[in-house]
């Protein structure tokens, strides 16, 4: 539009606090560290006796999944629940909607209940902002996946494990391989690691799983997987769904292993001290063999502990940011 | 229409695309018709006198494609209700695909829509019959009784054939009666479950994309189509630079194919759909900033001579949801003047070039009678001061669809007065 009105980021409130999650796009570096610190003081809690901390103690938090996970719903139900909220999991995939219900009605009678946060998982682009756009004024939403668009909170608790290992973010060259185009992990990462300033982002992949123009996204295509995670210092492996055989846009798992499959062999030309993620669930024998699954380079198990700490990081600022007061013992273990 | 007042249009900038006049001249209108331009003839006493001092006075527009959802989706909008629209847009004709509830594959519907029109009195309706039954693609329509009832051409809306054979016949069935056929470009498979311009932006935003070519190879089939069967093709709604390269082309090899392009194409990106902006969802959807800019030059050029609406009211909650579930479309009769007068100001091309895209242009597309105040012609008039500024806002707004992406902005460029058939229906109230 010639003069459209320039459009506020909807993630943060006046003073630039947090107070949505939907994308890692267009949050500034600061922020990005900020919750990453937090979260590297949450980790403790899940070694505590006493699983808690009573940061959001009255605050009712509501899993909105529309599209069926066990992973990220139950990491996000541990996490508010050691941060004292109350929580109610909401499988809609197989409630509501099927009887007509619009999401926006949804919504309206949940808030009803006076829920402080929704965290929304939803098939479409572009569900989280939507949601965000129409929630009553103290109500947070975090985004966890909607369509291809993003999953913030799994982009950042793969930066945090990225520099629990690697410390500073500016020299790494980091390879995302596999099913670019359909991946919201994917896009989450790029964001932040372009944020966070590493040297290179390169994504493997055929063409067939690689979106139009990827180079816009702010990094190197590669279709050769040796020469992808050549000197890498950071390897993540992208889940690929069966359906995809389907859709002509790989001929067979077989193929896809024998170019893309990560073995002991292929790791060879990665920086000794390469690590290998995967947003998970693995599929043993297509993205990977078991022998660098589990191997001693595989950091794919801490990134589910990692994940807990770090959605407790990203509730507790979101839930923080209507109430200044609690900012102040976001420090304490 | 009977009785219609004699009015005389003072003082305007005459404006006549068709006749190429363009000055300050009068206007004069009796018996439902143009009777003079300049000076009135000896001892002709108007009824009335409009004022039209400082501003524009051309034909009325003719829009080749606005959706008003009757029969079928009256809670979208109504004959009467977008028609009303339309007269306080200027626009004195259009056209309406054949994508009704029923579909406009018999005279019973056709009729039943310019009927309605005439009742409602607003605006001339000329329904688009529809090119096979029930828009499916299998099956010829009844053409030939379609046309007596009021449809001068035919379509298949938004619904591509894809038996190509179909597709032939469809085209040497309609050129046997000297029919035109709208086609609007689009390959399904190739478009697939796609929402957004397959580029940098849908690439970010993880929206499901349409491939430049979902356009071109639709079009490619099209053209060759054409230049088999010589039908006369209208190809509605282009939306990429490529498709202008390979109209031009059929030009050079002497093709008479016609091609339109919807007002918000000229104006809107890609980029517009940022923050996921659903009235920004649309059909086919908006492209890159070069493609915007290369369908400028073809409107600039004339290579595409009509510049349409595309209008398609939408109730508010066909728009409240995730992007990829929202309906495409806008409702955009009362933006189409503003839009053409932003092309204007932004030095596209001059006023009587862009009246000529809304005018003669698309009336020559349909092959009738209208968009001319020549003598003797249709009094169809729009007289628009193109200083005016507004904003869309419950006082000037008379969709009944709420959809646009222009809310909040400054609209240059407002109808005064919009006479059809020599009766004022459209006067501003000041």
């Amino acid at each position: 539009m010639t003069a459209g009105p320039a459009r506020p980021n909807l993630q943060l409130d006046a003073k630039g606090q947090l107070r949505h999650c939907l994308t890692l796009e267009g949050l500034p570096r600061e922020l990005l560290i900020q919750i990453l610190d937090q979260s590297a003081g949450f980790l403790g809690v899940a070694r505590q006796a006493v699983k808690k901390v009573p940061l959001c103690r009255g605050k009712t938090v509501a899993n909105l999944f529309f599209e069926t996970s066990t992973r990220t719903r139950t990491t996000f139900e541990l996490a508010a629940k050691r941060l004292s909220a109350d929580v109610l999991t909401l499988n809609i995939a197989a409630s509501s909607t099927t009887k007509g219900e619009t999401l926006l009605d949804t919504l309206r009678n949940l808030e009803a209940m006076h829920v402080d946060m929704f965290v929304v998982r939803h098939a479409e682009s572009g569900a989280a902002h939507f949601i965000a756009q129409h929630a009553a004024p103290g109500v947070s939403v975090i985004n966890a996946g909607d369509g291809r668009h993003a999953h913030p909170t799994q982009g950042l608790l793969d930066m945090f494990t990225i520099r629990r290992h690697k410390g500073d973010f500016a020299p790494l060259r980091v390879a995302i391989v596999g099913d670019i185009l359909h991946s919201r992990v994917a896009r989450s990462q790029l964001a932040a690691l372009k944020t966070l300033g590493v040297a290179e982002v390169r994504l493997v992949a055929p063409r067939t799983l690689l979106p139009a123009d990827p180079e816009s996204l702010g990094a190197r295509v590669c279709h050769d997987l040796r020469e992808g995670v050549r000197d890498a210092d950071v390897i993540i492996m992208l889940r690929l769904q069966r359906e995809r055989m389907r859709g002509a846009l790989l001929p067979s798992e077989h193929e896809y292993f024998q170019l893309f499959g990560l073995t002991e062999e292929r790791l060879a030309t990665a920086k000794p001290d390469a690590i290998v993620m995967h947003p998970g669930p693995i599929n043993r024998g297509v993205e990977m063999d078991s022998q660098v699954a589990d191997g001693p380079r595989s950091v794919i198990l801490e990134q589910v502990s990692n994940g807990i700490a770090v959605r407790m990081a990203v509730m507790a600022l979101c839930l923080g940011s209507q109430h200044p007061e609690q900012v102040k013992v976001k420090g304490e273990r | 229409m009977p009785d219609s007042p004699r009015i005389s249009i003072r003082h305007g900038r005459l404006i006549d695309p068709a006749t190429g006049v363009d000055g300050l001249r009068d206007l004069h209108l009796a018996g439902g018709r143009v009777l003079a331009v300049g000076a009135a003839p000896a001892g002709f006493a108007p009824d009335q006198v409009l004022d039209a001092r400082g501003q524009v006075v051309c034909p009325g527009f003719v829009d080749l494609c606005a959706r008003l959802r009757e029969p079928g989706e009256e809670h979208k909008g109504t004959i009467a209700s977008e028609t009303a629209a339309a007269a306080a847009a200027g626009i004195t004709s259009l056209c309406c695909p054949p994508d009704t509830a029923p579909i406009i594959d018999t005279p019973a519907v056709a009729q039943l829509i310019t009927r309605t029109a005439d009742r409602a009195g607003w605006a001339r309706v000329v329904p688009a019959g529809a090119l096979t039954q029930g828009l499916a693609g299998e099956q010829l329509s009844e053409m030939a009784a379609l046309r007596p009832a009021g449809c001068a051409v035919m379509s298949q809306a938004d619904r591509p054939i894809l038996n190509t054979l179909v597709l032939r016949r469809a085209l040497e069935y309609a050129a046997t009666f000297g029919l035109t056929v709208f086609l609007r470009p689009e390959d399904p498979q190739l478009r697939a479950q796609g929402c957004a311009h397959e580029g940098r932006v849908a690439t970010r935003l993880g929206l499901p994309g349409i491939p430049e070519a979902a356009e071109t190879v639709a079009l490619a089939r099209d053209l060759a189509l054409a230049e088999q069967t010589g039908a006369r093709v209208h190809l509605r709604g282009l939306s990429c630079a490529r498709s202008l390269e390979m109209i031009a082309d059929a030009h050079c090899r002497g093709l008479a194919v016609t091609a339109d392009v919807s007002a918000h194409q000229l104006i809107l990106t890609e980029d517009d759909l940022e923050g996921f902006n659903s009235q920004c969802h649309l059909y086919p959807p908006l492209r890159t900033r070069a493609d915007r800019d290369a369908l400028r030059d073809a409107v600039r050029a004339g290579l595409i001579n009509a510049v349409c609406s595309d209008h398609q009211p939408h109730e508010a909650d066909a728009k409240l949801a995730p992007f990829p579930s929202t309906a495409p479309g806008m409702a955009a009769l009362e933006t189409l003047l503003p839009l053409m007068l932003r092309l204007v100001a932004a030095g596209v091309l001059d006023l009587p070039a862009a009246l000529a895209r809304l005018t003669c242009g698309p009336a020559a597309i349909l092959g009738l009678p209208l968009g001319s105040l020549a003598v003797g012609q249709p009094a169809d008039v729009c007289v628009f001061d193109p200083e005016a500024q507004w904003q869309i806002g419950p006082d000037t707004w008379r969709s009944r669809g709420h959809n646009t992406p222009f809310r909040g902005e400054r609209l240059t460029g407002r109808v005064s007065w919009t006479l059809l058939g020599g009766r004022i229906v459209h006067a501003l109230r000041s």
